[in-house]
């Protein structure tokens, strides 16, 4: 197995406040890595981090092999980002939000309209290609969020709490897009705040006060905690952080 | 070319954003109009019912024949006669007339001895173009009668018409609105609507997502510029055809230069627009900072509707730094006043170099805020 994502001491300051503090972890490729933690443990800036958003104070990161820092051009490249709010834009039509990423990613333009035809059908969106997106369902819009991010078949999928405000069935689709996309090689990095969601995942992280205080499979983390399911083993190591909720 | 077709694929995408919301696009295109219409019926140029005083001393057939035209005439109202010339003051103060009239003594006989006699024409140019139209009338009343007496009298004579303007001496006339109006509107459209265009995209997310693409930023940012530029250069256009033809205002100059100097205006007010962007992060703190840090300094100290020369030093001194100040003086030499360019070049650089200074400082700030 190869590494895709890895972290030397990785940290961010924001003036006194060190929202992440020496983290170190690997991703190795195929993974599903959950990235765990309460509300201000530092998840999305560890992760705005590796996507080249925003520049680490110290430490060093690389993603898909190349350094964070210096090379965020190449990381760019490789990499598919799904942000907290709602990515694509509302006020353009399904088919012209996908076109739109497949023309920013290089996509040969040739194959674009054959890649949205793939891409509509496979989440069963085919209907809906001419419609606005604002006026899709939120999972809609999640699920083709979700196939726009993957669409130039990076090699790293990050995604930010991808699921909030989704209803159980449509989330449990998309776990099956995000396993679909595993089988394709692609590596997904996700957070999440639904504990149910970090079983599925290969290997989770939790973090706390911007420190990882665990990394393991779910499986291991429930016996090393002696915990019935993965809400109990959060709800453990979150209980000793200092830092208010934010 | 593959960057050529990714910046293409987003200007498409901000073209998208502009036509599909209407409320935007009427802001846009409906301003301008309406401005100009309002404007044009303000500086419409027929002027009736000017209220008139006369301070006559001669009382003789010339001096009562004309003051009967005048009063016949449409565009003048007789009030009253004045019994000295220090009631002059009074009544213009006092808001009773729009214009004095004062005829020498023994105008008559002056006319008929000497073949010339002079008459003062006293106008409150506090709106400067009723002023100016008000003694045109006049004179040309007069110029009427002086006319057809001089028929009769078979010998040449001059009626000197001797005109002061109060309260505005400098005439500045209404055509200045054009200009200034422009100064408005680019400010308006160019810098609120590109700070919002960005900002928004700040608040929705989506802005993050561009961020992570390998689109670098600058054509993020130049791509929501070009649309507004063209629209901006669209409207230019249209008030330039509706100063011609509705306003009747007379465009004289070079129209390329005219443009070019324009164009560079719209590119100083795109800057200042990506400028508020890098420094608010919600779409209302972008329209109060474009509200209230450049369209009202446009309309105070830009000269479009206070004259400059006429504020106190510091102040002169204050509005240098305001675009739209060297904007219309420059659109008013190039439009109304017809000169050369090479007497437009001071504007031109200082407008240039206020461009690219503003344009390097937020494309510094662009970066490095977003992190």
């Amino acid at each position: 197995m190869s590494i895709v994502i890895e972290t030397q001491e990785l940290t961010k300051k924001f003036g006194a406040f060190t929202a992440v503090d020496h983290i170190s972890f690997s991703v190795e490729k195929g993974e599903i890595f959950g990235f765990l933690g309460a509300n201000g443990a530092g998840k999305t800036t560890a992760m705005r981090m590796l996507c080249g958003l925003s520049k680490p104070t110290s430490g060093k990161g690389f993603v898909a092999g190349y350094n964070i820092e210096k090379e965020s051009e190449m990381v760019k490249k490789n990499i598919g980002y799904m942000s907290q709010k709602f990515s694509l834009y509302e006020d353009l039509k399904v088919w012209e939000n996908i076109r739109l990423y497949a023309g920013i990613y290089g996509v040969d333009g040739k194959l674009i309209p054959r890649k949205t035809d793939e891409t509509l059908s496979k989440i069963g969106l085919s209907g809906e290609k001419n419609s606005m997106v604002k006026e899709l369902p939120l999972g809609w819009k999640q699920k083709l969020a979700f196939s726009v991010a993957i669409l130039h078949e990076p090699r790293i999928v990050f995604l930010d709490e991808p699921t909030g405000g989704v209803d159980p069935i449509t989330r449990r689709q998309f776990w099956e897009m995000i396993y679909e996309a595993t089988e394709r090689g692609i590596t997904v990095f996700v957070t999440t705040h639904y504990m149910d969601e970090a079983e599925y995942c290969s290997r989770v992280s939790i973090m706390v006060d911007g420190r990882i205080d665990a990394l393991d499979t779910p499986h291991n983390l429930r016996t090393q905690f002696s915990a019935q399911n993965m809400d109990e083993v959060f709800r453990r190591l979150a209980r000793k952080a200092k830092r208010m909720d934010t | 070319m593959k960057t050529i077709s990714q910046f293409l694929a987003f200007v498409k995408k901000e073209f998208y954003h502009i036509f599909r919301d209407t409320r935007t696009m009427l802001i846009i295109i409906g301003i301008p109009v309406i401005q100009i219409l309002i404007i044009g019926f303000a500086i419409s140029t027929e002027v009736k019912n000017v209220k008139i005083a006369v301070y006559d001393p001669s009382n003789d057939i010339s001096t009562q024949k004309i003051i009967n035209r005048l009063s016949s005439s449409d565009h003048f109202l007789f009030v009253q006669h004045l019994k000295s010339t220090e009631e002059v003051e009074g009544v213009f103060k006092k808001g009773k007339i729009g214009m004095a009239i004062i005829f020498g003594s023994n105008f008559n006989e002056h006319l008929l001895h000497t073949g010339e006699a002079s008459v003062q024409l006293i106008a409150d140019a506090t709106d400067p173009n009723q002023g100016l139209v008000a003694t045109v009338y006049a004179s040309s009343i007069i110029a009427d009668y002086q006319q057809e007496l001089m028929q009769a009298l078979e010998i040449p004579i001059q009626i000197i018409p001797e005109i002061r303007m109060l309260y505005n001496p400098e005439m500045r006339s209404a055509y200045n609105f054009v200009p200034g109006l422009m100064g408005m509107i680019f400010m308006l459209i160019c810098a609120m609507m590109t700070s919002v265009a960005i900002v928004r995209e700040k608040e929705t997310g989506t802005m993050e997502v561009l961020l992570t693409s390998p689109v670098k930023p600058i054509y993020i940012i130049i791509s929501k510029m070009v649309p507004y530029f063209i629209i901006s250069w669209f409207i230019f256009i249209i008030i330039l055809l509706m100063s011609v033809f509705v306003l009747k205002v007379p465009v004289s100059g070079s129209l390329l230069w005219l443009n070019v100097f324009t164009l560079i205006f719209i590119v100083v007010a795109l800057s200042l627009g990506l400028f508020i962007s890098t420094m608010v992060n919600t779409q209302v703190a972008a329209i109060l900072f474009s509200g209230m840090g450049l369209i009202m300094p446009v309309m105070i100290f830009s000269g479009f509707i206070f004259p400059i020369e006429s504020m106190p030093k510091i102040l002169q001194y204050f509005s240098c730094i305001i675009p739209a100040r060297w904007f219309i003086s420059g659109a008013r030499k190039l439009m109304i006043e017809d000169v050369e360019v090479r007497y437009v070049l001071k504007e031109m650089f200082i407008l240039t170099g206020m461009a690219i200074g503003i344009l390097v400082v937020s494309l510094k700030n662009f970066k490095t805020r977003l992190e």
